[in-house]
């Protein structure tokens, strides 16, 4: 236990820097899924097109690999952002992807018959979108949102690629100097399986809360 | 069409029609800048890209997208294997099994795959064992699909209906014998789209090899880079990229494929109409 206590501030570090990546790529990604979700039900074909085209390009290359090109790749075409600022970026745009798939099935689970009230009401696309569909959709997804928000906490561990001192990377280095790799490796799982509890707890009480019983 | 909107009108025509006009504009005019980019940062020279045209590169990046595809095999098998026996054990009535299925399942499905690769290069060393480099990706890599695999056998043994079981029990078959004879073969069947997608997310796992320095893809495209002294880093990416995607949407297709295939009828009557169309008359 002395190697995990006496590497506390390395170890501190990492996992305020996981903590800040996953909660800054969440918002990032919620933000932009809700955007992408809009364009691909919308009636306006290019941007469904760009929806489609989103969710497909970012499902279907590796997250690294978008990491290491957004780090390394950007600064060559004259836009740089600070590393960490970078990894938000990567792990948002891509996490988006998903998020917005479950938003997708959300709305699909939303009845016609909402739609066509919404209609009925006078309330165009957008409005009833913002103010029927969306909220009710997004009530029905708090499960998978959920799921897909821990399987973003691990993604987040993707950022050692680019050389971001995150969680995996503080016990990796740790770990070069202590060679206990054992106990050093088992005290960073269990801090990520600590953060994926809290994710699961908020989402089992917002569940609790908010899910329609239909 | 889909329900949030009407059969558009003429002034909602309109309204479209201008939408659409402006969108298309605005994505023209976000791609030439993007090219623009490119072309400013010289990117587009002809000398970055002409060592795309040379074979011993592509045969190269074939060689190391063969190397990708094998990981992925071995460690989807193996995973999907271990995922298979997981979910059973899972549903069993023997406290103890489901217990330990269910901590196993639990507990990987919280650790990074990362995490999991920095075990297998510096834990089982320590404990003297030091796989081949193919295995210290795919070991970590079957680990930690092993949990997602078993997670969706588990939902498709789950979605069946309890008669099935019951049905099984009262033709005398005993709990193995019905679970691998009436449960497992229309459980398995169930899932198969999410298995198949599944199986894409192994596939671009697998580059975290760039971690253990195993030469699948995107570890190759490093050593590539490198090679040319970091200048084709965008355009090897971009290659590199083009054919994750290629592979992993065609995967991705045949997912969905299988999905639209599963969705028709298997009882096939003489007469579907009469069936379908029944209630309604």
């Amino acid at each position: 236990m002395d190697v995990l206590l006496d590497n506390f501030g390395t170890f501190a570090e990492g996992v305020l820097t996981t903590i800040e990546l996953t909660t800054l790529s969440f918002a990032g990604a919620l933000a932009i899924a809700l955007v992408i979700v809009t364009f691909r039900v919308s009636p306006v074909r290019p941007l469904r097109f760009f929806g489609t085209a989103y969710v497909e390009l970012f499902q279907n290359v590796p997250l690294l690999l978008w990491i290491l090109f957004f780090v390394f790749g950007l600064p060559k075409l004259g836009i740089q952002f600070e590393l960490f600022t970078t990894a938000v970026l990567a792990v948002s745009m891509y996490s988006a992807a998903y998020y917005a798939e479950a938003l997708r099935t959300g709305i699909n689970t939303v009845s016609t018959g909402q739609a066509e009230a919404a209609r009925a009401l006078g309330l165009g696309f957008g409005q009833s979108l913002r103010w029927v569909i969306l909220p009710q959709a997004l009530r029905s997804v708090v499960q998978p949102l959920g799921n897909l928000t821990v399987m973003l906490l691990m993604n987040t561990a993707l950022a050692a690629g680019a050389g971001l001192v995150e969680l995996s990377t503080a016990a990796n280095r740790v770990n070069l100097v202590e060679a206990e790799p054992i106990l050093i490796f088992s005290g960073a799982a269990v801090v990520y399986a600590l953060l994926a509890l809290v994710i699961t707890g908020v989402t089992r009480l917002l569940e609790r809360r908010l899910v329609i019983h239909r | 069409m889909n329900a949030l909107f009407d059969e558009p009108g003429p002034r909602a025509r309109r309204r479209i029609r201008i939408a659409t006009v402006v969108s298309a504009l605005a994505g023209a005019v976000l791609f030439a800048l993007a090219v623009r980019q490119f072309a400013v940062n010289g990117e587009l020279d002809w000398k970055k890209w002409a060592p795309y045209t040379q074979w011993p590169n592509w045969r190269y990046l074939l060689t190391a997208l063969g190397q990708t595809l094998l990981a992925a095999a071995l460690s989807a098998g193996i995973g999907g294997l271990a995922g298979l026996l997981l979910a059973v054990a899972r549903v069993s009535r023997n406290v103890v099994v489901s217990g330990l299925a269910r901590a196993y399942l639990e507990t990987v499905r919280v650790i990074p795959a990362v995490l999991l690769i920095y075990m297998v290069l510096f834990v089982l060393p320590s404990l003297g064992l030091d796989l081949p480099l193919l295995w210290k990706l795919v070991v970590p890599l079957a680990v930690s699909s092993s949990a997602q695999f078993g997670e969706i056998f588990r939902a498709g043994i789950l979605s069946l209906d309890r008669g099935q079981g019951e049905a099984a029990a009262a033709l005398g078959l005993r709990t193995g014998q019905s679970m691998r004879l009436v449960i497992l073969p229309q459980a398995v069947r169930r899932v198969v789209p999410s298995l198949v997608s599944q199986t894409g997310g192994v596939l671009k796992d697998t580059s975290l090899g760039f971690f253990v320095s195993y030469a699948e893809l995107l570890f190759s495209g490093k050593v590539l880079i490198g090679y040319y002294q970091n200048q084709l880093l965008i355009q090897t990416y971009l290659v590199i990229g083009a054919i994750y995607f290629t592979a992993n949407y065609a995967l991705s297709r045949f997912a969905r494929w299988l999905e639209r295939r599963r969705d028709v009828p298997v009882i096939r009557t003489g007469h579907p109409r009469a069936i379908t169309l029944g209630s309604v008359e």
